[in-house]
Parts: structure tokens; sequence; C-alpha cells
């Protein structure tokens, strides 16, 4: 769990993940539809990082926000004929932010169990709404006809997913910088103080609700972009992006990287999606579980997800080594 | 009613003990299939094969709470959330693995199959049977917990556990029969809803959000809350479907969030 009183500085090993994207570009041309689904993913991802790990908002509706930004973007392509793909982007995120700001700031008053509720409830409305509102949305046949127009009318969305892969990477890293500029300011740290003790933030003076409600929609709004990308990445939208289940699976894939951290919300989605890629389509029954276990298995023992893991034996290598070093110094004596 | 015997069940272990279980209809479920299994395979009459899957259901409950949950009880909200999550997700692969995709199949005993009569109008025996089924229910559990010793025991652990611990009460053996209870409650209700919520591989995801609803908006750990905000969402629910069916459940999820923030607690819950 990092903090304010880390070193805020880019360190190398914080290039990693592009390296391996642009990597994957050009090594696997055959898997770009899917990487830059994965890409999508890992922008929401964080989006939920950084209420739930670093401000400890639980949520099971941040499908609401997604979903909305994903139909904002096929509703103003597909009926009103807006193309253009930043024009797309603006929207969603416009009216993930609004709807963010105007839930947040009525629900984030409450806490626990009420909260995890509410929020439920108003992803299930969006859900209700989209399902029924089938003049606009298309219902439970979903939207198709969604067409984008060339980025900056020079980059033409193609076939293999090229131009989405890197129009989705640059998103994600445009929100990457945000996030981690937000995570290392003092708002991140005072969000982790939140987390940590409310109470105590509210005695030193904090405004801790407001903090809350901003945290909230800016969250919100980039799982909006997250969402319109996905729509545009797709050129279709369903109503698969809405609901208790895609924030169940978002929640895990968070789980599984490592809550709390930058780079969990870059970790789980990868595994999952890759995983699910290979796995969902010939064992499902499998695949359910593997999941579910796995999730078990991560609340019991191992909190950090793969990054804690990894980071653990890391300190006990690094420990052995130490030691191994100081006997290795003391038998030479 | 229906949602009642099963969410009561949740209410007891949520409200009374203070975890957040998602995982409460794979209980139902198991409720549901083992009714099924018992009466097609081996021939057990109704009225046994209810109280099979209550005990059966029970027994289950302990080893998982003994084994897993009592490990969470004082991890964050967090956790309880995913790894409930975590127990549907594997209950609903077993599911699927056992009992194949289709809805288990229910045989109605023939008493409970026909009409009755009230007032001039025709109702349905086995719903009949429901309503005064969980209204016996309800008198139970509200004896037990209001006028046992028992009753008073766990309310004493949870309004502070370290106290009623130490003056002997055991309450890690105390949670784990209110745990069961609990659970056996949510499998009668599974199995005696058979018939009407088809028990399937997918059922404790599909019917989450109602008993979520149903406890968040009854208030947790109390018993009569549940049973109000299961008529009222049940009521309401038909209701709209009736009426206005273009606007679907959305209105029982507006209803949700108007009472959440009238009153966090729920209707008829205490403030912790």
């Amino acid at each position: 769990m990092s903090g304010y009183t880390s070193n805020p500085r880019i360190r190398w090993q914080e290039s990693l993940p592009w390296i391996l994207a642009l990597g994957a570009f050009f090594l696997m041309p055959e898997y770009l539809s899917l990487g830059a689904r994965i890409l999508t993913y890992i922008l929401w991802a964080l989006s939920l990082d950084l209420i739930l790990g670093y401000a400890g908002i639980i949520t099971l509706g941040h499908s609401a926000f997604f979903g909305l930004g994903a139909y904002t973007a096929g509703i103003l392509s597909a009926r009103y004929g807006v193309t253009d793909p930043f024009l797309q982007l603006l929207a969603a995120a416009a009216a993930a932010a609004l709807l963010g700001i105007s839930t947040g700031a009525v629900i984030l008053r409450t806490k626990a169990l009420t909260l995890l509720m509410l929020t439920l409830a108003i992803t299930s409305i969006v859900l209700e709404i989209a399902n029924k509102a089938s003049w606009l949305t298309g219902g439970a046949d979903g939207l198709s006809g969604v067409t984008v127009a060339p980025i900056l009318g020079l980059f033409k969305f193609d076939l293999f997913g090229r131009t989405a892969f890197l129009y989705c990477l640059v998103a994600l890293f445009l929100g990457w910088l945000i996030v981690r500029r937000l995570i290392y300011s003092p708002f991140g740290a005072m969000l982790t103080g939140i987390r940590e003790n409310t109470t105590r933030m509210h005695a030193v003076g904090a405004p801790v609700y407001w903090r809350l409600v901003l945290v909230y929609t800016i969250s919100a709004t980039m799982a909006g972009i997250a969402g319109a990308l996905l729509t545009q990445v797709n050129q279709f939208v369903g109503l698969n992006v809405l609901g208790l289940e895609p924030s169940g699976d978002l929640l895990v894939m968070l789980i599984l990287g490592g809550v709390g951290r930058l780079y969990g919300a870059f970790v789980g989605p990868v595994v999952y999606l890759i995983a699910q890629d290979y796995l969902a389509k010939q064992y499902p029954e499998y695949w359910y579980f593997g999941i579910g276990l796995l999730l078990i298995v991560v609340v019991l023992f191992a909190r950090g997800g793969i990054l804690g893991l990894i980071d653990k034996v890391r300190d006990k290598w690094l420990q052995a080594l130490s030691r191994h070093r100081s006997s290795a110094k003391a038998s030479a004596r | 009613m229906i949602l009642y015997v099963i969410s009561v069940g949740l209410s007891i272990t949520m409200g009374l003990m203070g975890f957040i279980n998602l995982a409460h209809g794979v209980f139902a479920m198991a409720g549901g299939y083992i009714l099924s299994t018992v009466m097609a395979r081996l021939g057990v009459p109704f009225p046994l094969a209810l109280a099979c899957a209550f005990l059966v259901v029970s027994l289950g409950s302990v080893v998982l709470e003994r084994l897993l949950y009592s490990r969470l009880y004082a991890a964050g909200e967090l956790s309880q959330v995913l790894f409930s999550i975590g127990l549907i997700l594997m209950s609903m692969a077993v599911a699927r693995l056992v009992f194949g995709n289709l809805a288990a199949p229910i045989f109605l005993p023939d008493y409970l199959r026909g009409q009755v009569h009230v007032t001039g109008r025709d109702f349905p025996t086995y719903r009949v049977f429901l309503i005064f089924f969980s209204a016996l229910l309800i008198v139970l559990l509200w004896f037990g917990v209001e006028r046992t010793r028992w009753g008073a025991m766990v309310r004493a652990a949870v309004d502070n556990r370290s106290m009623a611990q130490s003056v002997g009460i055991n309450t890690s053996h105390l949670f784990m029969i209110t745990f069961a209870l609990g659970s056996g409650l949510a499998g009668l209700g599974g199995a005696l809803g058979a018939d009407i919520l088809p028990v399937q591989w997918s059922y404790p995801f599909e019917h989450l959000v109602s008993f979520l609803i149903v406890v968040a908006v009854g208030g947790l750990g109390s018993l009569c809350g549940p049973f109000v905000a299961a008529l009222l969402i049940g009521v309401a629910d038909t209701a709209c479907k009736y009426w206005i069916p273009e606007f679907g459940a959305f209105l029982i999820y507006a209803a949700t969030i108007g009472i959440l923030l009238w009153r966090p607690m729920g209707l008829f819950g205490v403030r912790a």
C-alpha cells in the first residue's frame, strides 16, 4: 500500500507494462482485439482501484458508469450520427461524471451494507432503463450499427484492431498518469487516511465527505471513458456492461491483481481476461469453480493479490540473500 | 413469502452476526436441490424432505463456518464480500456439474396441488400452505430470539462480543449455532419455494439482489423487518408489473434507494 510517504518519482519498473503492451502490438497481431479489450478493462479497474483501493469505498455498482459511458458513445453514434471518437469520449465522460456526482453526493453519506446496496440498486436501475428503453438502446438485443470516424481524420479503425489497440493504449496511459499523480498528491494521502481511519480524518479537520464525492466523481468519469472505449472497439453495446455481474467481474480482477496498488489494476484484468479467453469457452464450469476458489484463497491467505505475493517472495529472497551474505562474512572472519 | 423465509435466515447471519454474506443464496439453492434429489431418488415424502433440506444445509454450513467463515468475522467488509462471491461462483460451478443445466424437477404431493375455496375465491393450496408455514415460522423465531435463553445470549453476544465472552458465554460456539440456523432457514426457504423460484445453477446470483434488498430494507438483525420488507417488495413488484409493465423492476430499485436514504439502517434496523 503506497501512500504520500513513498517516493513519487517514476521508477524504471514502471515502464514495463508499456514496453510489454508495445511488444504485444508488434509480436501478437492476431490478439490485438482482445488486447484492446484488456486495455479498456485495465482503465476501468484503475478507476475502481482509486475508490476501492485508496478511498475504501466498497461498491458493487461501478458498472453503472462504465455502462453509461458505453451507451452514451453508442447512442450518439448509432442514433444521432456523431462519429467523432473524441466527441463520443467527451460526452461519455460528461454523462458518467454527472451520474457520479449526483449519486455520489447522495449515497456517500452512508456506509457499509447500506452503501453497498445503494450502489447495487443504482446500477440495477441503469440496467433496467437500458433494457426497457429499447427505442434508444436496442434493449436486450444490444445496440449495433455503431460507427466511429477515423481518429483525427487520419487513423481508421481497421479490421485487425491495430488502431483500436494503440488508441486504447494512449487513453490508458493518460488515465494512468492522472491516477498516479492523484495518488501521490496530498489528496491521495487524504484518501488513504480516510480509508484507514475515518474518525481521525474528521478530527484533523479533513473534509471527508467532499473528498469522497470528488474521488467518486473522478473515478466515475474514468469508468465512463473506459466504457466508451469499449463501445468504440467493439462497435457494439450490449446489456452485459451493466448490472451486478460486470461489477463483480471487475472486483474479482482487481482483487486478483492486488487492490490498493496502482499496478494491481494492470495485472488483474490481463490475467483474468486471458484466462477467460482460453478456459471459459471450453470449460465454463471449471472456470467459475477456479475463479471462486482463487478468490477465497486470495481473501484468506494472500491479501495483496498476485502483486502482493510477488512482493512477499521478493522480500523473503532479499532477506535470505542478506542473511547468506552476513553468514558468509562471519565465516570469512 | 419465500423471500421472507430465505431472507430471515440472511437477516440472522448478517444482522445478528454482522457478517456480509452474499453467498446466502447458495444455501437456499442447496436446500432446493436436496429436496428435489431426496424426493425423486429416494421417494421420501415432502414434509420429511423439507426437514432433510433444513438439517443437511445447517450441518453443511457448520462445516463451512468452522473452516472458512470464522476466520473472517474480524476481517473487513471487503474480504467478506469477496469471499462470499467466491463461494457463489464455486457453488454455481458445482451445481452445474452435478445437476446439469436444467432446473431441478419438484414433485409436489397431491394434497398441496389443488385449490382452496375461501370466501368464494380459489387459491392454490401450495401458496396458502406457504403463507401459513411462514407465519408459523415468524412466531417461532420471534419466540426464540426474544423469549428464550439462547435468544438472550445471541443478542448479548452481538451487542458486545467480548463482554459476553467474559461473562462465560461461549460466543464462538453460539455463533456457529446461529449461523447454522440462518443457513438452515435458507435451505428450508429454497426447498419450500422450489416450485415458485425454480432451482437451477444460476440461482444464487439471480436472486441475490432480491434477498439483499429485503434484508437491507427490512433492517439488519430484526425478525420483523425482513417480513415487512418481503411483503412490501413482493406486493409492490407484482403491482408494478401488473399496472405499469414498461417500468419493470425499476420502481423496486427506486423504492429501495428511497427507503435506504430515508432510514439508512432499514425500516426496523437498530442503530449499531
